[in-house]
């Protein structure tokens, strides 16, 4: 005779535990009414807060009157982490549905077809559109990686596999260069080589200076990454006869290619938007510049800019589609490179 | 001589009355060494061994017959593992390590200026002690990483490929999911898929540090048979704190201590008058359990 079991959850919350964590909340949402009707206070902020601190008592007393203190400080931080959480998502999402919502009247399939070059800002949004803006941006950003990619992961590589003499100063330095204001690093561009040498605004010019703004990030984030390799892995390359630049080619980078997808992530997540240096630097061409070495070349974040300085109802809304899309081209970006980076990657 | 399969059979008999580690020793079979296919072995002599001012290891003179096992036991801190790192030139990547004296492969000393480092460690591979698979690679790529490695060139991947998880122990369990990972073996199995790594590059000497001191008691018997039989055609020296294991497996057993100073080798003899008849006094009472 075998024994029938059916699985169940022992530790699962009751029926009647469910029951009374329903109560409380309805309870802290109706205080939170009550108080704002009853106090000075306004708004929506008023009755967020109103809760918030409305469900923390009266988790934490009625846990303390059912199961004594322990429970009840347990309950307490438990809110607090919670609230803590909320107060750091409501921001992030805040910001995406305002650009959602005001974004999306200004979006066509005309804007990602035309540029500005026949018109301004304050036109009807049925003309001209974003294209200049989104080429740019592309370009701004694949000639940003092309350059600083290799030479930040290079320079996390001397940080963690060679150790060489100058390690010290180098990371202080990469460390250093990662607090640099933008502006500082487009100045930089613009006296050192836009002005004696180039003598003209372009979009390379604009990825120099965004070059300088992601190799600190890209190397010291891929300097993490590194080090969380084990070394009885270099160990074992070298034991089998690897030399080292074999072992770290065939055995540390492909071990640590996933957390070096996320230092690149970084890196383009550190100057997606960046303004500062796109405006001394690139000029902010209303026309699509196929040439990345001369002539003014747009992007979103100038585009941005532009429209919003302009004013009109019709500006405003290009600036928040303008927004929207750069949200959007960021968004596709991370996803794919995540994509890319997990795959083949075992746990 | 006499063959693996009755080597075992004996095994069997004396696991009845474990009662002592002589008998264990003597019950193996009993290894002609010196055949001259298997080069002429492994030789140190003098060799010390430094981290930065602190000497860990002092005057290590052994001889390693071709196609013996021999067994290094001792507590730990006596610089067993220091010792085996200096024989395949692993220690030097200790930042602040120093070395003295000489290590002979075939004659030849590993450290004479102008050797070719990556040579001599494909003739004399390691085994860690954390089974440590290449977690990027697949258990058939992880088994063939040594030949990408050192950039040889092989007729039949797939045949090496079965040889050396076959003599690891290992073909029958991994055969079906060669294209598996590494990562997703038991601990017994990622260790055994390391020593079949080790295998592939076709080494004469292998190094083992405490192969089995993360795994099972089944693992650990698997792991053991695959040093007896992989001792017919290859020099191996295993670090170990298991004196059973010692008894089961080794040939010979060299015993290191620390009296505080640097280690050093205290008596090395054929393994069975280690366990029955030590020479010296505080070797006794190591392998009675009375220290350590």
């Amino acid at each position: 005779m075998t024994m029938t079991a059916t699985p169940t959850r022992p530790w699962a919350a009751s029926p009647k535990d469910r029951a009374i964590d329903g109560a409380i909340f309805i309870g802290s949402l109706l205080s939170s009414y009550l108080l704002v009707f009853l106090t000075p206070l306004k708004g929506k902020l008023a009755y967020f807060v109103c809760f918030f601190i409305a469900y923390a008592i009266f988790t934490t007393a009625f846990k303390g009157i059912q199961r004594g203190n322990a429970a009840a400080k347990d309950a307490l931080v438990n809110s607090l982490v919670a609230i803590g959480a909320i107060v750091t998502v409501i921001p992030a999402a805040s910001i995406l549905a305002t650009v959602l919502q005001k974004g999306l009247p200004g979006i066509s399939f005309r804007l990602f077809t035309t540029d500005m070059a026949l018109a301004t800002p304050t036109d009807p949004l049925s003309n001209g559109g974003l294209l200049h803006a989104i080429t740019g941006t592309l370009t701004l950003m694949v000639l940003a990686l092309v350059m600083s990619v290799p030479i930040g992961i290079l320079t996390a590589l001397y940080l963690t596999e060679i150790k060489g003499r100058f390690t010290g100063p180098i990371r202080f330095l990469v460390q250093a260069m990662s607090g640099v204001p933008s502006i500082v690093a487009g100045l930089f561009i613009l006296s050192a080589i836009l002005y004696p040498i180039t003598k003209g605004y372009s979009g390379f010019m604009g990825a120099l200076s965004l070059t300088i703004l992601m190799i600190p990030t890209i190397a010291r984030t891929s300097e993490e990454v590194l080090n969380l390799i084990p070394n009885d892995l270099r160990e074992a390359g070298t034991a089998l006869g690897g030399t080292q630049l074999r072992t770290v080619a065939m055995i540390v980078l492909p071990a640590a290619r996933s957390g070096l997808v996320t230092a690149v992530i970084l890196g383009v997540a550190r100057i997606a938007g960046e303004t500062a240096p796109i405006l001394l630097l690139t000029g902010g061409g209303d026309k699509v510049n196929p040439n990345a070495f001369t002539g003014p070349m747009g992007s979103l974040p100038y585009y941005i800019w532009k429209s919003f300085n302009a004013g009109s109802p019709e500006a405003i809304t290009r600036a928040w589609a303008g927004l929207l899309v750069l949200v959007g081209l960021v968004l596709i970006l991370f996803t794919s490179a995540r994509f890319l980076g997990s795959r083949k990657v075992s746990k | 001589m006499s063959t693996s399969h009755e080597s075992e059979n004996q095994e069997m008999q004396t696991s009845v009355k474990p009662s002592s580690l002589a008998e264990v020793a003597k019950a193996k079979a009993v290894k002609v060494p010196g055949t001259a296919a298997l080069g002429t072995g492994l030789e140190t002599r003098g060799v010390h061994a430094w981290f930065g001012k602190h000497h860990a290891l002092s005057n290590i003179s052994l001889d390693f017959a071709a196609g013996t096992v021999t067994a290094l036991i001792g507590p730990s801190g006596c610089g067993k593992s220091t010792f085996i790192r200096t024989i395949n030139r692993m220690h030097e990547f200790i930042p602040g390590a120093a070395m003295a004296g000489e290590v002979l492969l075939d004659g030849k000393d590993v450290y004479a200026p102008g050797t070719d480092v990556t040579k001599i460690r494909l003739q004399i591979g390691m085994v860690f002690q954390k089974p440590n698979p290449f977690p990027s690679m697949t258990i058939g790529e992880n088994v063939l990483s040594g030949l990408k490695l050192a950039q040889l060139k092989v007729e039949n991947k797939e045949d090496l490929l079965e040889e050396c998880l076959e003599r690891a122990g290992l073909w029958n369990e991994v055969k079906d999911r060669l294209g598996a990972h590494g990562g997703s073996l038991s601990g017994g199995q990622q260790q055994r898929l390391c020593i079949a790594r080790a295998l592939a590059v076709r080494p004469q000497v292998l190094l083992m540090d405490e192969p089995c001191s993360a795994l099972d008691p089944g693992s650990t018997l698997r792991i053991e048979e695959t040093i007896r039989h992989l001792s017919e055609t290859m020099t191996i020296i295993i670090v170990t704190h298991n004196m059973q294991q010692a008894a089961r497996v080794s040939d010979y057993t060299a015993f290191f201590l620390s009296d505080g100073g640097p280690g050093q080798m205290i008596e090395v003899a054929p393994t069975s008058e280690i366990f029955s008849r030590p020479q010296d006094s505080r070797t006794e009472s190591y392998v009675t359990g009375r220290f350590g």
